[in-house]
Formats: structure tokens, C-alpha cells, sequence
């Protein structure tokens, strides 16, 4: 087992290294080096800039560096917590990204357990009632759940709640809490916020689940084992519920690691349509003023998150399943 | 050779003197659901091919009196309740509301006007061969269009947009598609062909792909393209950013099957008999899972739609003047839009059947491919 953790754990630092140098090559994209268009900029909106400060700015990115000493230097910086300067907001990227990447994970992770706790009743229910109406309705409707675009739902689900019930479903939090100190009632303001983009963005999640659970379990119904143990005696549900049940959880698990690049994809694009102060809005900001800094440093952590959640979900399937640890 | 008229008779015989294209034809054919898929999507690309023909108005003509006019309604009574089976449309009125400042369409029905099929119109190109004015709708009436699907903010026919749109949308693709199979076969067909360290560097190299947040990283790459490029390269290098991230699915396939068919009987004589590896691959390999390739390209097509919808409606992707379902969704981004225009929504909705027909089809391709299923 520590082999495998330590297999899994070197996988995980090389494929850091590989998205930090991704990173690095998305802030260097743009034509020209970022100083030069933030000192346009500024002269155009009548700051002077003196030539000792652009030569100081030049020194402190290394920009007269090669392009390898200036990803060492960045990414020297971003290990100790400096991920560099928001040119667009005039401030530290650090003080930007933490609330707004600890909301993207509230809301990635609350979207997982809606899509394990909708997913498991569902699945079961369809597999033994295969065929019947109920199972072609669930089936039918989880299929429209996958090739739905979470921005389309929300899109939709936004018209809805505004044309029939009046209200406007965008936002977090509401306006009086939006930028209140965290307590007892920013919490609870979240909660009554948080459950549409949960379900926009679980919705594909929890549809392909479904799939997999049904799939999973009418393969175990079928097995001799089952009839043994009805044939014994055991009622229904407890035959169930505690042998096929349990073999078929497997893919909860295991879909772990894709699920969660596509919860953070999902609540990206969910959340510029809902205009959530998360990380997706201020993705796309940074990305279209070039501010890179911000850009490639939201890249980096979210790609972080992913690659942790990913090594966790190894380790976790490994502890339940004993096959996987000797691969 | 199987027989039409021979189905009630030797229908076994039929079976056993079948080729694989004819077992899989049969048993793709069982599969309703995928059939009816199969034909939605040749509607689909229909559309887009002929879609001057298909469209009543010039998609870039801009109407300054039909901002946000919403769908025509289809009359077959007239006012006086006189029913015909040529369906007719009420032009509109529109009045501006003095409080709110938003038009308000009213129908006019003293001037009923009865949509004629192949009429002239405005002139087009017919896969660059011929040039022809003929449209399969219409009113012929220049002053008086027809908006099947209403019309967007700057009065231009969303019906005629979304068919135009899906030239881009459903060609990104197939191009795609077709390149992320090019990288999918070489790297899964080396790692599975040659096995051990190989494989392992390469199985690694898939997770890593995988492990990446598709849409950030997307998002990246193409808010990169420089603004000065044309929109033909802006497209092409769409699709490549599209594809850098989809072939891993196509790789594990190809490796899979590489896998189980390396020790087969038959790879095992020709390798003995000295043909070269790139022989065997292309040559005694490929064909007997190119079904499963092809079932896997059907699956992998959504998710390059989709892409693409997702970048172009953030506005990184493709831009305005091309249009695409997702330049066009770009326009249905706000609550206030599509609260008083909610017929801007539509080209979603082409978005989620195209996705469903690909997915249905794909689904039938992979059950009628399996050899092992009844």
C-alpha cells in the first residue's frame, strides 16, 4: 500500500510540474511581455511612469531573463505565495483568488454529494425496475441531462424562476451579506443561494452516474450469488442493499477522478452565467484584459485542486478495492 | 451475400454467409432509437449544407423595424375564419411603449400574407457550382419576411442563422474529431503495440491529460489567439485546442484493442511471415476494430460541440460576424435579454438534439460493432 501511495504521490508532482509549465506558456502567450501593455496602459489613463519604475518592474518579473530563469522565477514566487500582480485590479493575485477559489470548491464539492446522493436512489431504483415506465422516463431524462451544457441549464432555469416566480436566482449571496464579515448569517444567506448552481452543475454528473449504477447493478442481479441468497430466506431489500449494492458502488468512487476536472469545468462556465463571485468570472476577466498573472495563476490552482481531489480518489478506491493496489 | 427476400426462409444461412459489414448493418438496423438518430442527424447536416436554400432571409440582413420581433405565428384560418392548407402569416405592427421604451409586435390582420415554397429570393451559391434564387420558403414579398423563428437584436432571422450557424458547429466536429482519432491511433497504437515500458509511459501521459481541467485550460489557449488572425485560423485553431484535449478518450480505445489483438493467431503468422509493424497495424489490425473506432468517434463528437458552444458563448471562441450556436447563445447571456426574448434560446436547443442524436447513434454503432452481443 505505501508503494502505491508513493507511486501515486511522484505521478502527482510530475504532473504539477507538467501544468505549471502549461501555466507558465498561457501568462507568455500574448504578443509582447505583459509590462509593456500595462505601461501603455497607465500612460494612457495620464499616470506617468519614470523609467527608474520600468526598469524596476523589468528586474522584479525578470523580463530580461530567458523565458527558463523567468519559470523558475515565477514559479520560485508562487511556491512561497506570490503569484504576482493583478494589473486589471491593482492589487496582489494572492489576495484575489483564495475567497473566490474557496467558493469554487464549495460549490465543485456540494455539487459532488448532490450528484452521489441523487444518483444512488435513482440508480438502484431503475436497475430493478428495469424496462418499466419509470426506468425509460429516468433514462430518457438522464440523457437529456448529458447533453444539456450547464450554461444552457442555467440559462434556463434562470428564465424560469424569473418568468414564473418572480425572482432572480444570479449571485451567491444576497445584496446585504455580499460583503459581510463571514458569520452565522452569510452562511445560512449561502446555503439558500448555493442549491442552483449545485444542480446545474451536477445535473450531467449525476445523469452519467445513474447510467453507470444501473449498468453496474443489473450485472450483479444476475449473478448465482443472489438467487442463493433469496433462496435462503434473506427478504428483498437486504439481499439488495448489502451484496450487489455494494459492488456496484465501486464506480462512485472510481469516477471520482474525472469527475472532478469536469465539476471544475462545470462550475466555471455556471458561474459566469450566474454571475457567482467565484473563480470562472474572474477567469474569464483576467483572460480577455490579458491580465495574465491573475489567468495563469487561476489555471495553476485550479488544476491544483483537481490534481489533489484526483490523487485523494486514487487512494480512497485503493483502500476499498484491493485489486487496484497491486496494478 | 444476404437477401431482402429471403428473410422468412433461410434466414440462419443468411447469417452465416454474411460479412462483417452486413452483420453489423443487420444488427445496427434493430436498434430503433439509433436509427432514428442516425436520420436526425442527416437532417441536421442537410440543413447545413443547403442552408441558403432552407433559409427565407440573407442571415447577415439586418431589419432596423424587426428588432427582437418574436416568431412569426402560422395562420390557416384567415380573419374571417376561411381555412386554407397554405399557412399564412400577419406582418407586424410594432408600437413602442412609452413607459418602457420596448416595442411591442402586434399582428396585423388586415394583411394576411400566404408563405409560398420555392420562391425567389436573395441569391446564393450552390456548393460554389451553380448560382440560383430559389428558397424552399417564403412570402416573396420583400417588405413583408417571414420569421419562422423570430428575429435577434439587430432584426436579423434567427431561423436562417441557426442553419447557417450549424455549418461551423457541426463541421468543428468532424475536423475535430478527425484529428484528435490521427493523435488517439498514433500514440494508443504505439503504446499498445509495443506494450511494456512504452505503454506505461504513455498510460501515464493519458491520465495527466485527463487529470487537466478541460475548460480553464481551454479557455487559456484561445484567449490567446491573437486578435489579428483571420476567422478561418481563429476556427482551425480552435478545433486543434479542442482536439489537444479529446483524443485521450479515442487513445484508450485504440490501445485496448491493440492489446487484446497483439497475441491473436493471425498478428502472430503475419508478424512470422516478416511484415513490418506499421504493416500489421494498418493492414491486419485496424480493420477488424475500425467499428469500435468508429462507434468511439461517434461518442467523442458531442463533446467538441459542446466545447466549442461553451468557448464561443463566453466570447473567447469564435467571434462575430461567423456565426456559430455558440456566438449565437452569446447574445441570450442575460436575464433581461431573454426574459423579453426568450425564442434566443433556440439555437440551444439544436445544440442539446444534436448532442442526443450523436450520443443515441454512437450508443447503436457500439452495440451493433460488439461480435459478442446477441
Amino acid at each position: 500500500m505505501s508503494k502505491f501511495i508513493m507511486h501515486r504521490l511522484l505521478f502527482m508532482v510530475v504532473t504539477l510540474v507538467i501544468i505549471s509549465i502549461l501555466s507558465f506558456i498561457i501568462i507568455q502567450l500574448p504578443p509582447g511581455d505583459y509590462l509593456t501593455s500595462y505601461i501603455t496602459q497607465l500612460r494612457s489613463m495620464g499616470t506617468d511612469v519614470s523609467d527608474e519604475q520600468i526598469e524596476y518592474l523589468r528586474e522584479q518579473y525578470g523580463l530580461d531573463d530567458p523565458v527558463y530563469v523567468q519559470y523558475f522565477k515565477w514559479i520560485g514566487n508562487f511556491l512561497t505565495g506570490d503569484m504576482g500582480f493583478s494589473f486589471s485590479w491593482n492589487r496582489p493575485v494572492n489576495e484575489l483568488v483564495w475567497e473566490r477559489l474557496g467558493l469554487t470548491l464549495v460549490i465543485s464539492i456540494s455539487s459532488l454529494l448532490f450528484t452521489w446522493i441523487v444518483a444512488f436512489p435513482i440508480g438502484i431504483y431503475t436497475a430493478l425496475r428495469q424496462n418499466s415506465l419509470s426506468d425509460y422516463f429516468f433514462t430518457f431524462l438522464s440523457f437529456i441531462g448529458v447533453a444539456t451544457p450547464n450554461f444552457l441549464l442555467a440559462l434556463v432555469l434562470m428564465y424560469v424562476s424569473f418568468k414564473y416566480f418572480g425572482i432572480n436566482v444570479g449571485g451567491l449571496f444576497s445584496p446585504e451579506y455580499a460583503d459581510a464579515a463571514w458569520g452565522i448569517g452569510k452562511i445560512t444567506d449561502l446555503l439558500q443561494h448555493l442549491w442552483i448552481p449545485v444542480v446545474v452543475v451536477g445535473t450531467a454528473g449525476t445523469a452519467g452516474l445513474v447510467r453507470i449504477m444501473r449498468a453496474n447493478l443489473l450485472d450483479e442481479l444476475g449473478k448465482p450469488y443472489v438467487t442463493t441468497a433469496k433462496s435462503k430466506g434473506i427478504p428483498n431489500y437486504k439481499v439488495i442493499l448489502k451484496y450487489p449494492v455494494r459492488i456496484a458502488l465501486n464506480p462512485f468512487i472510481s469516477t471520482l477522478g474525472w469527475q472532478l476536472p469536469k465539476l471544475i469545468s462545470g462550475s466555471t462556465i455556471t458561474a459566469v452565467v450566474l454571475s457567482l463571485p467565484t473563480t470562472g468570472p474572474l477567469l474569464l476577466d483576467a483572460l480577455k484584459s490579458q491580465d495574465m498573472y491573475l489567468a495563469g495563476s487561476f489555471i495553476m490552482l485550479l488544476s491544483v485542486l483537481t490534481v489533489i481531489g484526483t490523487f485523494i480518489s486514487d487512494i480512497l478506491l485503493a483502500l476499498v478495492d484491493p485489486r487496484i493496489r497491486y496494478v | 451475400m444476404a437477401k431482402e427476400n429471403n428473410q422468412n426462409g433461410n434466414y440462419e444461412d443468411d447469417i452465416y454467409a454474411a460479412s462483417q459489414k452486413e452483420l453489423i448493418w443487420m444488427r445496427f438496423k434493430k436498434h430503433k432509437l439509433a436509427m432514428a438518430a442516425g436520420i436526425v442527424l442527416i437532417i441536421m447536416y442537410a440543413l447545413a449544407i443547403f442552408a441558403p436554400f432552407f433559409s427565407a432571409q440573407d442571415p447577415h440582413q439586418r431589419r432596423v423595424s424587426y428588432k427582437e420581433a418574436p416568431p412569426h405565428q402560422l395562420h390557416f384560418e384567415d380573419a374571417e375564419g376561411n381555412f386554407s392548407l397554405r399557412p399564412m402569416i400577419y406582418p407586424y405592427n410594432k408600437e413602442v411603449d412609452m413607459e418602457t421604451f420596448e416595442d411591442i409586435y402586434t399582428e396585423d390582420e388586415s394583411k394576411p400574407t400566404p408563405i409560398k415554397f420555392f420562391v425567389e429570393g436573395f441569391e446564393y451559391e450552390v456548393l460554389g457550382l451553380f448560382e440560383t434564387d430559389i428558397h424552399l420558403f417564403g412570402t416573396g414579398d420583400e417588405n413583408r419576411p417571414v420569421f419562422i423563428f423570430g428575429a435577434d437584436s439587430l432584426g436579423r432571422d434567427l431561423f436562417a442563422r441557426i442553419i447557417y450557424g450549424a455549418r461551423i458547429s457541426l463541421s468543428i466536429g468532424l475536423i475535430g474529431v478527425a484529428v484528435s482519432l490521427f493523435l488517439g491511433i498514433l500514440i494508443g497504437g504505439i503504446g499498445g503495440y509495443f506494450g511494456g515500458k512504452i505503454d506505461l509511459f504513455i498510460q501515464r501521459m493519458i491520465e495527466l491529460v485527463r487529470s487537466i481541467p478541460q475548460l480553464p485550460l481551454w479557455m487559456g489557449l484561445s484567449a490567446a489567439l491573437p486578435s489579428s488572425w483571420s476567422a478561418i485560423q481563429v476556427y482551425l485553431a480552435i478545433t486543434i485546442i479542442l482536439s489537444l484535449m479529446s483524443w485521450t478518450s479515442l487513445a484508450r480505445v485504440v490501445r485496448g484493442r491493440f492489446l487484446s489483438l497483439r497475441e491473436e493467431e493471425f498478428v502472430i503468422a503475419a508478424r512470422l511471415m516478416g511484415r513490418s509493424p506499421l504493416e500489421i497495424i494498418f493492414i491486419h489490425m485496424l480493420p477488424s476494430f475500425l467499428s469500435h473506432i468508429i462507434a468511439s468517434l461517434t461518442l467523442a463528437i458531442p463533446g467538441m460541440i459542446l466545447g466549442e458552444t461553451a468557448l464561443s458563448f463566453l466570447g473567447i471562441g469564435l467571434q462575430a460576424p461567423v456565426i456559430s450556436w455558440g456566438v449565437l447563445l452569446q447574445k441570450a447571456q442575460n436575464l433581461y435579454t431573454i426574459a423579453n426574448a426568450p425564442w434566443l434560446m433556440l439555437p440551444g436547443l439544436f445544440v442539446i438534439i444534436t448532442v442526443l442524436a450523436f450520443n443515441f447513434l454512437g450508443d447503436g454503432i457500439r452495440d451493433a460493432a460488439d461480435p459478442y452481443s446477441k
